[in-house]
């Protein structure tokens, strides 16, 4: 029989502490659809998208309402787009990027990730094209997000693609200044990129992925800080039993949706991703659990170290709930998404490179950042390198979603709106990397790569 | 299967026989009550048998809460499965 206290302390964790699934995510295989022409290429594209996730809206609708938790969003992952198309000019990427929008648009959800390109070690003719054509079609698409991986602990990182990331990151900014510069939050450069993330901007469905597939990510940072001010002056191992225990909870619920949505789009589960998944909402930050611990601004020293222990106790409470555990995994500490964080860059405790810091210990990276819009396209680039080296020596995943916005200096900030939230811009170290970036080549893999 | 009904609202007289006629409506059987009020406040759950319910699950968390709003309550329907997979190994 349940238990009152059990039944009191789910409802609670979803009606007062935000507890979600943030994403139900499928993953569509798109191999099959690349033909001679790129018109039929687009076809089969746009008619592949709509059949298989026809239901994927409604299904999701449907396990939301008869279990009681809020399932945020439901969303596709295609596979990288450069490997799917190929006539070998960019604005044939543009209009592929425009069918996914519509089939984006037709299905009902909210963003499509997979406009990408994995360079990290060379960049095919292919490759190219699309990496031209992202600044274009991320500006003249709502829906579609787009990420590049250009570097991995295998291979080093190719600096060639980090140089054009910096570029297109201007550009995109540039061509979506009337927005604030919105299309920079679709885009991610990331080193080590999982074949199977759920979240956005950096979904897409690897090659090595089965026709479809269901991945679920789920959230609950406000259910993790809400236990630990219950717990008061516990010591470090308390604190991570408490951690441990909420982590398992909230993936069981993760699992069991990613079960049911599998079960009823007769689509194979894939992962469920292990996520603390922050939002602007007031009681749903990242930051504020790091705060809880006893930081009297995130930011400040012992920052690493707090979330380096969340992360970790994340994982282990998560991993013992879930048959697959995958995807990203971790505390991600997104700016703009993140109450706690923003009002920790507001009033100063919290600089680009406390972020960068703390991006070795926690599961993705620079996210959701806006700096000043005047920054050059080489310290974006250096930025890029930074993160991705921190990836590929530590073998993690990093990744980096900088917004250099448009016009915008610091002092100001800019209003992204909904779950992308709003963010101050972050001041910049001055000094320039140019020759640096302009080097090009590949920084070599690390020795530790060589494990066989 | 089972479902985990939670009323919580203003205490006013019949509440339980409101939701209880219309879970019989609807061919949800009851198990289990526990409810209680504190101060002013009203607290139930009740756990119901859903294998011979006469509409959709979908729709009978619908007409629970419909009725919540005409009574001036909050009345949510939940699938047991959600707290058996967080509160049982």
């Amino acid at each position: 029989m349940l238990d009152t206290k059990d039944i009191l302390e789910t409802i609670n964790m979803i009606r007062e502490e935000h507890l979600d699934v943030r994403t139900i995510t499928m993953g569509i295989s798109l191999l099959d659809c690349q033909t001679g022409s790129n018109k039929e290429t687009c076809r089969r594209i746009y008619d592949k998208i709509t059949k298989c996730a026809e239901k994927l809206v409604e299904t999701g609708c449907e396990i939301e309402k008869e279990y009681g938790i809020p399932i945020i969003n439901k969303r596709v992952s295609v596979t990288p787009i450069s490997i799917v198309g190929g006539s070998g000019s960019s604005d044939d990427y543009v209009e592929i990027a425009k069918t996914l929008d519509r089939a984006a648009d037709s299905i009902g959800i909210n963003f499509l990730g997979g406009f990408s390109a994995l360079v990290h070690k060379g960049i095919t003719a292919n490759d190219r094209c699309l990496l031209e054509a992202i600044p274009e079609a991320l500006a003249l698409t709502e829906k579609v997000c787009s990420s590049v991986n250009v570097g991995t602990t295998r291979s080093g990182i190719n600096m060639d693609a980090v140089k054009i990331c910096g570029e297109n990151i201007k550009k995109l900014a540039y061509l979506t200044r009337e927005n604030n510069s919105i299309g920079c939050a679709k885009h991610v450069i990331f080193a080590n990129v999982p074949e199977d993330n759920p979240f956005m901007a950096g979904a897409f469905h690897g090659v090595g992925e089965p026709e479809t597939v269901i991945n679920v990510g789920v959230s609950g940072p406000g259910v993790v800080r809400s236990a630990l001010e219950r717990a008061e002056d516990c010591d470090f191992s308390g604190l991570a039993d408490i951690i441990k225990k909420t982590a398992f909870k909230v993936t069981r619920m993760g699992q069991l949706v990613a079960v049911e949505a599998s079960k009823r789009l007769g689509v194979p589960f894939g992962i469920v991703d292990l996520s603390l998944a922050p939002t602007p909402e007031v009681g749903d930050s990242v930051a504020h659990i790091l705060e809880a611990m006893g930081l009297e601004s995130c930011g400040a020293p012992g920052t690493t170290a707090a979330l380096a222990m969340l992360n970790d106790a994340v994982k282990k409470g998560g991993s013992m709930a879930s048959s697959h555990v995958g995807g990203l995994s971790g505390a991600f500490i997104p700016v703009s998404e993140d109450r706690g964080m923003i009002d920790a860059v507001t009033r100063g405790s919290l600089t680009l490179e406390k972020l960068e810091a703390m991006t070795c210990v926690c599961s993705v990276g620079l996210d959701m950042i806006a700096i000043p819009g005047d920054t050059s396209a080489e310290t974006i680039s250096g930025i890029i390198a930074d993160e991705a080296a921190i990836g590929m020596i530590n073998s993690k995943t990093t990744a980096v979603r900088l917004i250099p916005a448009y016009g915008k200096k610091v002092g100001d900030s800019v209003e992204f709106g909904g779950l992308l939230g709003y963010a101050p811009i972050i001041p910049v170290n001055k000094y320039s990397c140019e020759k640096f970036i302009n080097r090009g080549g590949r920084i070599p893999a690390p020795i530790h790569s060589l494990k066989n | 299967m089972k479902a985990v009904i939670t009323v919580t609202g203003k205490d006013t007289k019949g509440i339980i026989a409101k939701v209880s006629s219309r879970c019989a409506d609807f061919g949800a059987n009851i198990i289990d009550i526990s409810q209680s009020v504190l101060k002013e406040y009203f607290a139930m759950i009740m756990l119901v048998e859903i294998d011979e319910l006469s509409i959709s699950f979908g729709q009978f968390v619908d007409e629970l809460k419909l009725l919540g709003e005409q009574n001036g309550l909050l009345i949510q329907a939940m699938h047991e499965d959600i707290f058996n997979s967080m509160h049982r190994i």
